[in-house]
């Protein structure tokens, strides 16, 4: 089911959240809304939702080619994961996934024998078999997560929205349930819409990376096109660590060579003044000793580092690779 | 080493002190002085005041106005809470003050502008009167004030709740395919239950216990128009004080049984938000 969103326009009062945002997500594909807060990526998806509605007369959602712009939120079918979960205190694990069923007209609910083997797929899949009959109190932020996502997929949605699914949860859980939701998209290949503030999140797992900023689109394409080629300086800065040169360009902390003082091919000398050495990686940052004194941010391996015996203060080199031109 | 924000043990026993003195003085001496007074001549005349006919009407009419005024308050509070924390609209701010009217309003007053409507010479009083319907100085008129008076209770209590709440449930809900009351029925009322009986409590008490309005609007004819706190009114001001006492016993023992229910209700409310943390 593939998403065509068409000059989506929409103000609160006189605040614009989305300023004619247009942009198509491909069927099956796990598309990224990657921006800072207010930037409107969470309006757009709740509009795709249908829990918000875009200015009347303003533009389109289609699904398949269909236009759902004014179907409500219910019957679109659309599967929605809540940044803070939105489980049913009250209910058990297995009673939280079977509500969308639950509230079926009595026409479509399928018999009580096919929702149980539905609950217990779907608790196989988020590998949570076994806890149907715990409350959401009983469980961790991960496992909340999972349950949440089950719950959305029990009703078969076309569409499935995330709204900052791993906001909430401490950065080794989050780095595991980044993984696990790359895998299990590609098991159930589910037309897949994420919003994210974490560059890295949306690098790692995405197909398709749409970076936001005040209400607009500022860069769409893979993970590798837009950090490999950002079109404006803010896709640039947001993308990863970049050091700005005096003259406007910009250059990633992987870009510059360390080099001795005195050696051929020497851009810019300067002097050490914060070194980190973790693992096999180092960074270190450089202050030039000519022009403006914005610090350097340089990124090289722990055994180059050995090898010039770096340590701060000392007075080094800096060669700057091939550099693409910034805005 | 106590604590750093509790204060020393002299202060701490003068607070406590403090605390208990004042509790006995304004809670517990009038609520004995009550049951005293009402056994003073004895059991026969207890019993005897509270079988007397004048009382029984006036317990009945109590219960009267009650049974009309919580349920329909508790409707309209549900209601109100519904709509002014689920929604966003004109007029919000405005009505959430309107709620609370009843509350900053004095009690005589909340009873004198039904007269000024309904009275005999009030606004509506010719019409009233060719249609031969009385308000005031009849059972509508106190069912009347006392819906008024206990408005804001059951509102007061969810609005803070809900609001806390937050609508991330009801959301989900709804993306869910759930309908409004299935939304209701399924994800909101579990999650009220407790502030709901809580508001329910107070709005009971205060209903059965209203004085001021209902005294305005009643016209304290025996028999007929009385509440139980007016009949106590009426039985002190002839100087039968024990009668009276006996009947304040009823209201004493309305107190403790709504204090006690509203502490497990506070139990119950700990027990569940320890739960869900």
């Amino acid at each position: 089911m593939s998403i065509s969103i068409q000059s989506i326009h929409k103000t609160f009062g006189n605040y614009i959240a989305l300023d004619d945002i247009s942009l198509e997500v491909p069927n099956g594909s796990l598309t990224a809304l990657l921006g800072p807060s207010g930037s409107g990526k969470t309006t757009l998806l709740r509009i795709v939702a249908g829990l918000e509605f875009a200015n009347p007369g303003s533009g389109r959602i289609l699904f398949h080619g269909e236009d759902v712009s004014e179907v409500p939120a219910g019957k679109r079918g659309v599967g929605f994961v809540f940044q803070h979960y939105a489980l049913f205190k009250h209910m058990t694990v297995a009673q939280n996934i079977t509500f969308g069923l639950d509230v079926m007209p009595h026409s479509r609910r399928p018999k009580r024998a096919e929702i149980r083997e539905r609950v217990a797929d779907l608790l196989r899949l988020v590998k949570l078999d076994g806890l149907e009959k715990r409350c959401p109190h009983e469980l961790s932020g991960g496992q909340r997560q999972r349950v949440a996502l089950a719950r959305a997929l029990a009703i078969r949605p076309k569409v499935l929205l995330l709204d900052e699914p791993f906001g909430a949860l401490d950065a080794q859980v989050r780095k595991e349930l980044r993984r696990w939701l790359r895998q299990f998209h590609d098991e159930i290949g589910l037309t897949t819409l994420f919003v994210t503030h974490d560059q890295e999140e949306a690098l790692e797992l995405a197909d398709q990376v749409v970076v936001m900023r005040n209400a607009r689109i500022e860069q769409t394409g893979t993970p590798q096109d837009i950090y490999d080629e950002p079109r404006t300086a803010f896709v640039y800065e947001f993308l990863g660590e970049v050091n700005k040169l005096p003259d406007g360009r910009y250059i990633r902390p992987h870009e510059i060579e360390l080099k001795f003082a005195a050696e051929e091919g020497v851009d810019v000398i300067g002097r050490v003044n914060h070194l980190f050495v973790a693992g096999p990686f180092a960074r270190v940052s450089v202050v030039p000793e000519q022009g403006p004194r914005r610090e350097l941010e340089v990124w090289a391996t722990r055994e180059q580092v050995d090898e010039m015996a770096l340590a701060n203060g000392d007075v080094i080199g800096l060669r700057f690779a091939p550099v693409k031109a910034g805005k | 080493m106590r604590p750093v924000t509790t204060e020393s043990a002299p202060v701490r026993w003068l607070l406590i002190s403090l605390a208990v003195l004042t509790l006995v003085l304004f809670l517990l001496l009038p609520l004995l002085a009550v049951f005293v007074e009402a056994f003073r001549r004895g059991a026969e005349v207890f019993f005897a005041s509270l079988h007397e006919e004048a009382a029984l009407s006036a317990v009945r009419l109590t219960l009267i106005a009650a049974a009309v005024a919580v349920p329909l308050n508790t409707l309209f509070g549900l209601a109100a809470a519904w709509l002014v924390t689920k929604f966003r609209f004109r007029g919000r701010a405005l009505l959430v003050s309107l709620i609370d009217l009843p509350f900053a309003v004095s009690p005589v007053i909340a009873g004198l502008v039904w007269v000024l409507l309904f009275g005999a010479r009030g606004w509506f009083g010719p019409w009233l009167a060719a249609h031969d319907f009385k308000i005031i100085f009849a059972l509508p008129g106190i069912i009347v004030a006392t819906v008024f008076v206990t408005f804001p209770f059951v509102a007061r209590e969810l609005i803070p709740l809900m609001e806390a709440q937050g609508s991330d449930q009801e959301q989900a809900a709804v993306t869910l395919g759930a309908r409004g009351w299935q939304i209701f029925r399924r994800v909101t009322l579990p999650n009220i239950k407790w502030g709901l009986l809580y508001g329910v409590l107070l709005c009971n008490a205060r209903a059965m216990g209203e004085f001021g309005a209902v005294s305005v609007v009643s016209g304290h004819i025996r028999g007929k128009t009385n509440t139980l706190p007016l009949h106590i009114e009426v039985l002190y001001n002839e100087y039968q004080f024990s009668a009276a006492f006996a009947c304040a016993t009823l209201l004493a023992l309305l107190a403790l049984v709504t204090l006690g229910l509203k502490s497990a209700v506070e139990h119950f409310t700990h027990h569940q938000a320890a739960r869900h943390k």
